[in-house]
């Protein structure tokens, strides 16, 4: 060949390598958190949602698995390292299928031994794996779960102490370590902790405690459409607003979770990008029903979700909110068709509170529970002044107690007949509502009534405790989902809490981020972003 | 001057050992818990108390204090409640980066203070000496997270210079004597500095002003000493008294610095004490508060014994 030829040779060889790269390199999406550390990457991990959402469904698999490939629909279950379950006549006897063929990050086989090992770590504490802080995190996830054991390598079978429909659900919440790396680190969960393994789409690559954890694609991931197409995800905690919107403005970051709601023009008159989407939050007052409350009459609760105008609220937020209709946003499968329309009508808010005895010589006054600040609480200070200011159209003089974020969640366990709680009437708390449990059950179950559960209120009603069970023992998803319908309309109907918004999980990132769908879900799919250079 | 060491180092047991109580005390005070951090908001009560009991919470607190301090005579900080990492590992780590941060503040503090103090004191009562009175005044009143938020803007989000948060690229561990890393100190230093700046001109001047009207001075002049000269004793009689203020700026830059490194997202000692209390990580909380209150006391320590060797006056007292 000629030197010309060598050299053109040369040339095209280059740039099918060049293009080659480009194909393949799709960049690194460096994302500011909320969180003020790295949740923990054994498994189970810590951190609420956010926690979830980046080190849970990004490094490890669970067998159920939520759809997160839809922003237009709300999410629902689907198949993960079980590709089938279904309970027996018995109604507690339940077995799951496990995908063939998937691997661990460390080359291990995903096996049923590993599905009752991860169970062990979570539940007997007598297990050499038992971790009291991935226990911490995962037990209260699971109620249901009475034994478990081996049926054949891909097969698990589950018994529940009760028929319990709502099992698939719990079982989203347990995530699969390696059982072989764990054992190749000399069994201990602090070593796990810098080099975990799981099955997920994404490889924990770098961990530094507290500064920042680098994930790499899993290239052998068993679903091939969620094998990450970006080079690496950098993880940064940002826990504080300002420097997170500094770190996005300044280009230290591509991507930050929550901007305060002042800073999204600026971001936006900047050419950066606000992705929001409605998911199962809702930000309420949950009311004390005791004796002598003056929330235990539906008249008062109806005229309170009457005049509260939702959708004057949300220049507040700046839009970013999704005024409620009910205690789970519209959009749920589960919302059905309430009778009661949670809208702005102060006159009949006015003759509901007449109705009840009470006017502009007869006032009302409410004590309620707020925290000037806190995970999910949105921004609870100006939220809460403005329904005060609405609800004294109605004659209702709120009196606030105010409290630390950390002390508000203890004074959540204790209940509102705890004295601690210093007669506050209602309690603003912001709830993660994605599956019946977490949505519907547990805020007015008879049998977890605080400080059993989180029954705060201290609400016990037949009808709803029937409602409950039978979300328990309908098997048929169809069926389950009418009940689940049946039990949301009673909750709006019976006004059972002021509804006032739903959070819409804002989150800022550069323009040159593409790819990314946010599912109406705590938990979010980043296996189809790409860096556009 | 051994004898003055010795008496000062067995002074330091008791305030340490006052300040361990007191730490340990104060941290229980504040309502919260720490469980918080670790279980889901709604785990049951019994899951609680099985959590409590296997972090020892549920235990008397003079046993539970028992416990603290006979680990920490062996050298056991114990372990995070929120991160399970030992609180030894995790303290020290910030520390590190905090002395960083502090020393570096310091290195711009000190001179610009120091120079302006003198500049002051001796032009006393003219435009000069009101420029820097108005500037320390300033410094001193400037509420630093609000400034460090303004230098973020303009530096970071505006011209783009310097970065605005974190320790450089891979974080604190991989830090390195380079550009590439320091320009991430930039900042928070600058902001850091602001304070001590103003702390320690307003001392320099009162001390170079006073010093400057006493009579040895117009004796040295009288014996034909150059300006230079009897500016060398003024500052010599104004050192001990100036190095005392700044051993104690330098203590505060240590342990003060939680409103900057939460702004700057700089991973030290302040950064870490923040999540502590929010998260009620009562080990780490302890173990913080007490490197820091013992770091606050080396530095008096060593604050005074250099004292001493500047004014041997000091070591009789």
């Amino acid at each position: 060949m000629s030197k010309f030829g060598k050299g053109v040779a040369m040339l095209a060889t280059a740039a099918v390598l060049a293009c080659g790269t480009l194909a393949s390199a799709q960049g690194t999406l460096r994302v500011g958190m909320t969180a003020a550390d790295i949740p923990l990457t054994t498994g189970q991990t810590d951190q609420g949602g956010e926690g979830m959402r980046f080190m849970g469904y990004t490094v490890y698999d669970s067998l159920i698995e939520w759809d997160l490939t839809s922003a237009d629909k709300a999410s629902t279950l689907i198949p993960g390292l079980a590709t089938e379950w279904s309970v027996a006549d018995d109604q507690v006897t339940w077995t799951f299928k496990l995908r063939d063929g998937v691997t661990f990050h460390d080359g291990a086989p995903f096996t049923a031994e590993d599905v009752v090992w991860n169970i062990d770590k979570l539940l007997d504490d007598g297990s050499e794996q038992y971790d009291p802080r991935q226990s911490a995190q995962g037990k209260s996830r699971i109620p249901a779960v009475a034994s478990y054991k081996v049926i054949d390598p891909l097969t698990v079978e589950i018994t529940t102490k009760e028929p319990d429909a709502t099992l698939p659900y719990q079982m989203t919440w347990v995530l699969m370590s390696s059982r072989a790396n764990w054992e190749a680190l000399d069994k201990d969960w602090e070593k796990v902790a810098l080099t975990p393994s799981g099955t997920g789409p994404w490889k924990l690559e770098t961990f530094v405690p507290r500064e920042r954890a680098e994930l790499v694609p899993n290239p052998d991931y068993w679903d091939e459409t969620r094998i990450p197409k970006l080079d690496k995800m950098v993880l940064i905690p940002l826990p504080e607003p300002n420097a997170r919107a500094a770190a996005l403005l300044s280009g230290q970051v591509d991507w930050i979770e929550a901007p305060a709601p002042d800073t999204i023009p600026a971001m936006e008159g900047n050419g950066f990008v606000i992705s929001s989407n409605a998911y199962p939050h809702n930000w309420t007052w949950h009311l004390s029903r005791l004796e002598g409350s003056p929330w235990n009459d539906i008249r008062v609760r109806k005229a309170a979700n009457l005049a509260i105008d939702r959708e004057g609220m949300m220049p507040l937020l700046g839009g970013l909110m999704v005024p409620a209709k009910g205690f789970l946003p519209a959009s749920s499968n589960w919302f059905g068709n309430p009778e009661f329309e949670v809208k702005y009508d102060l006159d009949a808010a006015k003759a509901l509170m007449e109705e009840a005895g009470f006017g502009p010589d007869n006032r009302l006054t409410v004590k309620a529970l707020m925290s000037p600040s806190g995970s999910g609480q949105m921004l609870p200070l100006p939220m809460n002044e403005y329904i005060q200011q609405s609800l004294a159209e109605i004659w209702i003089d709120v009196e606030f107690s105010v409290v630390e974020w950390n002390q508000m969640i203890n004074l959540w366990r204790a209940g509102a007949a705890d004295a601690a709680v210093d007669g506050a009437q209602s309690i603003n708390f912001t709830y993660f509502i994605q599956d019946p449990f977490t949505g519907l059950i547990r805020h007015l179950d008879c049998g977890l009534i605080a400080p059993n559960g989180t029954n705060w209120g201290h609400y016990c009603d037949d009808e709803m405790q029937e409602l409950f069970a039978k979300i328990k023992t309908t098997f048929d998803p169809e069926e389950q989902t009418k009940v689940l319908q049946a039990t949301h309309e009673k909750y709006v109907n019976d006004a059972l809490f002021l509804f006032v918004t739903h959070d819409v999980a804002p989150r800022a990132m550069k323009p040159s981020v593409k790819g990314f769908v946010q599912a109406q879900n705590w938990y979010q799919n980043f296996s189809g972003i790409t860096i556009e250079e | 001057m051994l004898s003055y060491l010795i008496r000062r180092i067995i002074l330091v047991l008791p305030v340490a050992f006052g300040v361990s109580i007191i730490c340990f005390l104060l941290v229980q005070i504040a309502p919260g818990d720490p469980l918080t951090a670790i279980m889901p908001v709604d785990a049951t009560a019994e899951e609680q108390a099985a959590m409590r009991a296997a972090y020892g919470l549920d235990k008397p607190l003079p046993v539970q204090y028992g416990i603290w301090i006979a680990n920490l005579a062996q050298g056991d900080m114990g372990k995070s409640i929120a991160t399970g990492r030992p609180v030894a590992a995790e303290v020290f780590g910030a520390v590190k980066n905090s002395l960083l941060l502090a020393v570096s503040a310091a290195v711009i503090a000190f001179p610009i203070g120091v120079f302006l103090g003198f500049l002051a004191g001796y032009f006393r009562d003219t435009w000069v000496d009101r420029a820097v009175t108005a500037a320390s005044i300033t410094g001193v009143s400037l509420p630093n997270y609000w400034l460090g938020i303004v230098l973020v803007i303009i530096f970071s989000v505006n011209l783009g210079w310097l970065p605005s948060m974190g320790a450089g690229p891979g974080g604190s561990q991989d830090w390195k004597w380079n550009w590439v890393h320091m320009r991430h100190l930039v900042l928070p230093a600058v902001t850091l500095s602001v304070v001590p700046i103003g702390i320690v001109a307003r001392t320099v001047r009162a001390l170079a002003g006073d010093i400057l009207t006493q009579d040895f001075v117009q004796a040295l002049y009288a014996k034909g000493m150059t300006r230079l000269d009897v500016l060398y004793h003024v500052a010599r009689n104004a050192a001990a008294t100036a190095l005392s203020v700044m051993g104690l700026q330098l203590g505060y830059l240590l342990g003060g610095s939680i409103l900057i490194e939460t702004v700057f997202n700089w991973p030290g000692s302040g950064f870490l004490l923040s999540n502590a209390i929010f998260q009620r990580d009562l080990p780490l909380l302890q173990g913080t508060i007490l490197v820091l209150a013992l770091l606050f006391v080396a530095m008096n320590l060593i604050v005074d014994v250099v004292q001493a060797a500047i004014d041997p006056r000091i070591q009789r007292t």
